[in-house]
């Protein structure tokens, strides 16, 4: 071991395939998470247009409730009370649920952005509700919202560490394992913190591509 | 349940340090936060590359490398180059960073849309930079960033539940003590959470508050109903809402 200096690039490289396989977790965690947020979001957005009151506030307050409490502890919660399921499914799931109160946010700002127009013309047109939402409304709601989904995927990728709580080996579990294995955790934990930012930097440049191109 | 409920009672005093503990790391990051999100939101704006550009890099760093690594960095690795910081100090210091790089989109954002008639005004009237800022541009900014603000500040009071795991004794410690204290995990943890909530709660209508003030400053006061102040509303602005947030409560 070399203790002369802080950093050692061998270890810098002999880290690194650890890190990938867990990079490789961190996007399944993502992109699982972001499917279920982007489904139950768009669920949660349309049950709260409907008039009855009895169904929204209780909704409301589930999703404020959600939305305002920590997701380390909502995972470590789940992962406690259901000890059958795999801590990946926990935490795709958990990260998922709490991104669709998030995402229903979105939904609703898109839906509401729909000039009124639109839904008069589809009235005048004697479409049918359902038609009217999926062929009209929908369709024109969902484009406003994409720059939301790629900015929550992006804070979802950074959120996945948090699933070092409920030993899941992903990319920052991984580094710290090699830490805790070496008793070296400078050259593992700074290269996670750059597999980080060269992921979601490029990624962020995308989304706001795609912003000034919907916009 | 009843055995539960007796042992939540005797945790009562415990609480009120864990509260504590977790106001200490909110109140302490947002300082820091709202500090950093000034120098580096006007320093975005600059004319100067030499300024501008370091900001750019700044924010950029702490926004794409998450906070649990940043926090850790912060706790393991910085030690060893010499530096070693109290564990709260390190929460504290984490949490202003990441928080403050995410802020400073907000302000620089919010300063932007202040019409530029406002600058071109304060300049007709020989104002000096910092006279113009202080009190022309700054007061209508103010009320435009609050709302976003205000999401950022239940973003970190969620990201302090990490401190935990670097030794601190916060409502998160609180809740695992009365796990093993109960053996009830439902109750343990629903019991945690609703303090989590409470707090975000409080802030979210403190904040409430304040935005009233500030509009109320620039003659735009809407005296709300009691219904409006204590409910949690989404950003208002929604030219400002699309600058990239993190996982903003209820950002769209």
């Amino acid at each position: 071991m070399n203790d002369d200096s802080i950093w050692d690039w061998e270890r810098a490289w002999e880290v690194l395939p650890d890190l990938l396989a867990g990079l490789w977790v961190t996007i399944q965690i993502t992109v699982l998470g972001m499917i279920i947020a982007s489904i139950l979001g768009l669920f949660i957005a349309l049950a709260m247009r409907t008039p009855s009151r009895w169904l929204t506030t209780p909704l409301k307050f589930v999703v404020d409730f959600i939305r305002m409490t920590p997701v380390l502890v909502q995972l470590v919660f789940v992962y406690l009370l259901l000890t059958a399921v795999p801590g990946y499914v926990v935490g795709f799931v958990v990260l998922g649920v709490h991104y669709a109160t998030y995402m229903s946010e979105v939904y609703r700002a898109g839906i509401e952005a729909v000039p009124k127009g639109q839904w008069e013309a589809a009235t005048a047109l004697n479409m049918s509700k359902g038609r009217t939402w999926r062929a009209v409304i929908l369709p024109q709601a969902i484009r406003n919202t994409l720059p939301g989904l790629g900015n929550y995927a992006i804070s979802m990728f950074k959120e996945t560490p948090f699933l070092f709580a409920i030993s899941v080996t992903e990319m920052y579990k991984a580094g710290q394992d090699y830490g805790a294995n070496t008793f070296s955790y400078v050259e593992a934990l700074t290269m996670v913190g750059l597999l980080f930012l060269a992921v979601s930097y490029p990624t962020s440049l995308l989304v706001r591509r795609m912003e000034i191109r919907l916009a | 349940m009843g055995e539960d409920l007796q042992e939540l009672i005797d945790r009562l005093p415990a609480l009120g340090d864990a509260v504590l503990v977790t106001l200490e790391m909110t109140l302490g990051g947002a300082l820091l936060a709202i500090v950093i999100a000034v120098v580096l939101g006007f320093g975005s704006r600059t004319q100067s590359l030499w300024v501008r550009g370091p900001s750019r890099v700044v924010v950029e760093f702490f926004r794409g490398t998450s906070l649990v690594v940043q926090l850790f960095w912060l706790f393991y690795v910085l030690p060893q180059f010499g530096f070693k910081m109290e564990a709260l100090a390190v929460a504290i210091v984490a949490l202003g960073l990441n928080y403050g790089a995410y802020a400073s989109e907000v302000v620089r954002g919010s300063i932007a849309s202040v019409p530029k008639g406002q600058w071109e005004a304060a300049t007709a009237l020989n104002m000096t930079w910092f006279h113009k800022v202080r009190r022309v541009i700054f007061p209508q900014a103010w009320a435009l960033m609050i709302p976003m603000l205000a999401n950022l500040l239940i973003q970190l009071v969620k990201g302090s539940a990490l401190a935990y795991y670097i030794t601190l004794q916060d409502v998160n410690f609180w809740t695992v003590e009365l796990r093993r204290a109960t053996a009830d995990t439902f109750f343990s943890y629903t019991a945690g959470l609703i303090v989590y909530f409470v707090i975000a709660y409080l802030l979210t209508w403190g904040m409430n508050i304040l935005e009233e003030r500030a509009k109320r400053r620039l003659g735009r006061g809407t005296r709300p109903t009691l219904r409006e102040t204590f409910s949690l509303k989404p950003p208002t602005n929604a030219r400002l809402a699309n600058t990239q947030m993190p996982a903003g409560g209820g950002a769209a």
